[in-house]
């Protein structure tokens, strides 16, 4: 049983501090990514749990043991580089046996393991080649064979996709998934991608300089956003986050006012925790935001307006459509597409019960960090 | 113009460079196995009539010469002093390049700034200075003298050309050693070390041949056969009235022979032939 857990974990570099006292609970065969964008502190977190950065204040706790001191050797990690970091001079065999090599295992024990790995992987015919005579997704798999031949208790992935082509990147996202089935191994991975961090996590960890924005399972982050950021990053095309106020409206109904003279009421859900006079922002995914007969059979209460799009994407089985309410660009989704000619006028519709309502002064999600 | 063409006006031109820079040392190298007369004889004889190796048994005394010079005094001390100094630039120069490379630290650049800047002083502008110093300290006609001033005069060069060579490694390589359960020592020979090899054995050979060739230093502070070094040797071939130009030849043979073997050996590692695919480029 391998948990890994951050308990108030600071970064430090100098005066400058990138990572603010996180906490965070890996459970045991987990797969968790940390997400975010660049200079988030997602990294630097990761190093921090490889032992290859020092943390500053706090404690990293590994299975049983306070690891705050202990060098990489000692934590039984294995890592998977953004770059590969396979040794150029050792041919891919020696890279996998290496790390068992240097813990002093029997030549038979050895090779047993690496060709176990190798056969996981498919690297059979390429064992005794150097890296440098192979491709970027064959690296890529030798990097990660490497990784599971030494049977660690937890996997590190720093970005491991980024350097791939776009196709070979969502064929090994599938392989990584697959392979944690096999290994059942904790596994935390580092990605700037949402969509890696959608696909491939348990849990996603959202960070933003340095913080934890919010940890949750792919559909409770993509559901329930605790803030406009979370909202915004989590989803592509990302979310729609229009300025709104809450007026009193006719039987006691409460309204948001977007701009255009578009009234929406406010959401179910949200009804209890608004006032009158505040302002919101009003965040709309462009799937709940359709054309009339292009939208989802089962989409719940709705409210139509008419809006004019200007530009459309087709994609296939649905069109992106860019439409402005006030002076923001929203998109909509229209499903079974039909072609857009010009400025076309249309009548979209909005479903009520996925809108979210953000505090406007603080960005936060209305209904609270612990929603229902 | 058509390819063959091309390839033959560059294959003369390539020739002629070549000729023009090797001439000099082959004629070095020739008037070592040719009689003093055949030498100096007026107008220039071109091909050698006669080849003898008379002049080598005058340099280490064989048979009936005077004149016998100690050059297996001198080439022990160039031999000691050359690869002592450069044993020790090279081992300065892995540290210091290691650590220009991989680590922050308090006036790295103006350090290394004042490494390169040293470069630029001519050595012999150092002759006298040094030669007062090493006077008081009792150095002079020492081979610990002179090690220490061709210590001196490469370790900037060793350090900045091995600091190129481990800044080309990724550190990543080190990291994945480290988790893949190595020490940092370990991770050092055993990943980034065989990396460098090539621009360590780069350094390593012009170290040496620094110090084996020098002569300007040499001859201020060496006096006698416990530190005179071959180059410096090469002047006792110059008398009041005489010049031995066929002995001076015969030992500058013996000087370059070993230095050219060497280069040979170090050679295939010289090409930095190393190719880095463990990463992304």
């Amino acid at each position: 049983m391998t948990e890994v857990s951050l308990q108030q974990v600071v970064k430090r570099y100098g005066q400058l501090e990138v990572v603010h006292a996180i906490d965070l609970e890996i459970r045991h065969s987990e797969f968790v990514v940390l997400v975010g964008p660049s200079g988030c502190g997602k990294s630097t977190t990761l190093r921090m749990i490889a032992g290859l950065e020092e943390i500053s204040d706090g404690k990293i706790v590994i299975g049983d043991r306070v690891v705050n001191k202990l060098p990489p050797r000692d934590r039984n990690i294995s890592m998977v580089f953004q770059n590969y970091a396979l040794y150029p001079h050792m041919t891919v065999r020696d890279n996998l046996g290496f790390g068992l090599k240097i813990a002093k295992h029997s030549d038979s024990e050895i090779n047993k393991r690496v060709e176990e790995a190798a056969e996981i992987l498919g690297l059979g015919m390429l064992m005794d080649r150097l890296p440098a005579e192979l491709s970027g997704g064959q690296r890529q798999r030798v990097a990660m064979g490497r990784a599971i031949v030494r049977n660690p208790d937890v996997f590190l992935f720093d970005e491991p996709l980024s350097n791939l082509d776009a196709k070979l990147r969502v064929q090994m996202r599938t392989e990584i998934k697959k392979l944690h089935k096999r290994v059942n191994n904790t596994i935390i991975y580092v990605t700037h991608d949402q969509v890696e961090a959608m696909t491939l996590a348990d849990r996603i960890v959202i960070m933003r300089d340095g913080h934890i924005e919010q940890v949750g399972t792919p559909l409770e982050v993509f559901d329930h956003p605790v803030n406009t950021f979370v909202a915004s990053f989590i989803g592509s095309p990302p979310m729609n986050q229009l300025d709104g106020k809450v007026i009193a409206g006719e039987g006691g109904e409460n309204q948001i006012a977007l701009a255009d003279n578009i009234t929406i009421p406010v959401p179910n859900r949200a009804k209890a925790h608004v006032q009158v006079g505040q302002y919101v922002i009003v965040g709309i995914r462009p799937d709940d935001l359709t054309p009339k007969n292009h939208g989802m059979k089962d989409s719940g209460e709705t409210v139509s307006f008419d809006l004019t799009v200007s530009i459309s994407e087709p994609l296939g089985t649905e069109t992106i459509l860019f439409s402005q309410i006030g002076t923001k660009e929203v998109q909509g989704k229209m499903l079974n597409p039909r072609p857009i000619e010009g400025d076309e006028r249309l009548n979209f519709n909005l479903s009520l019960d996925r809108v979210h309502v953000f505090d406007a002064s603080t960005g936060q999600n209305v209904l609270g960090p612990h929603h229902g | 113009m058509s390819t063959q063409t091309k390839s033959i006006i560059s294959w003369v031109v390539t020739f002629i460079v070549m000729l023009i820079i090797t001439t000099p040392g082959l004629w070095v190298i020739l008037s070592g196995f040719r009689p003093l007369q055949e030498i100096l004889a007026k107008p220039a004889i071109w091909i050698p009539q006669r080849l003898t190796l008379d002049n080598f048994r005058a340099i280490f005394g064989i048979g009936e010469t005077q004149i016998a010079i100690p050059v297996l005094a001198y080439f022990r001390n160039s031999i000691i002093i050359a690869t002592t100094s450069t044993a020790i630039a090279i081992i300065v120069g892995i540290s210091g390049g290691y650590a220009f490379a991989r680590y922050r630290f308090k006036f790295k650049d103006t350090l290394f700034l004042g490494l390169m800047l040293s470069r630029t002083v001519p050595g012999i502008a150092l002759s006298l200075p040094v030669f007062i110093v090493w006077a008081r300290l009792g150095w002079i006609d020492t081979q610990f003298g002179l090690i220490l001033v061709y210590v001196a005069l490469n370790v900037p060069f060793t350090i900045w050309l091995i600091d190129g060579f481990f800044r080309q490694i990724p550190k990543e390589l080190a990291e994945a050693a480290e988790v893949d359960g190595c020490t940092r020592w370990q991770a050092f020979w055993k990943i980034e070390f065989p990396l460098a090899k090539s621009g360590i054995a780069s350094a390593g050979i012009f170290a040496f041949l620094t110090s084996w060739n020098e002569f300007a230093l040499a001859s201020n502070l060496t006096r006698s056969t416990n530190s005179k070094t071959l180059p410096v040797g090469l002047t006792d071939f110059i008398a009041q009235f005489t010049t031995d130009w066929a002995g001076m030849c015969a030992m500058a043979f013996i000087i370059i022979t070993p230095a050219l073997i060497l280069t040979f050996i170090v050679q295939k590692h010289l090409i930095a032939g190393l190719t880095f695919g463990g990463v992304k480029g």
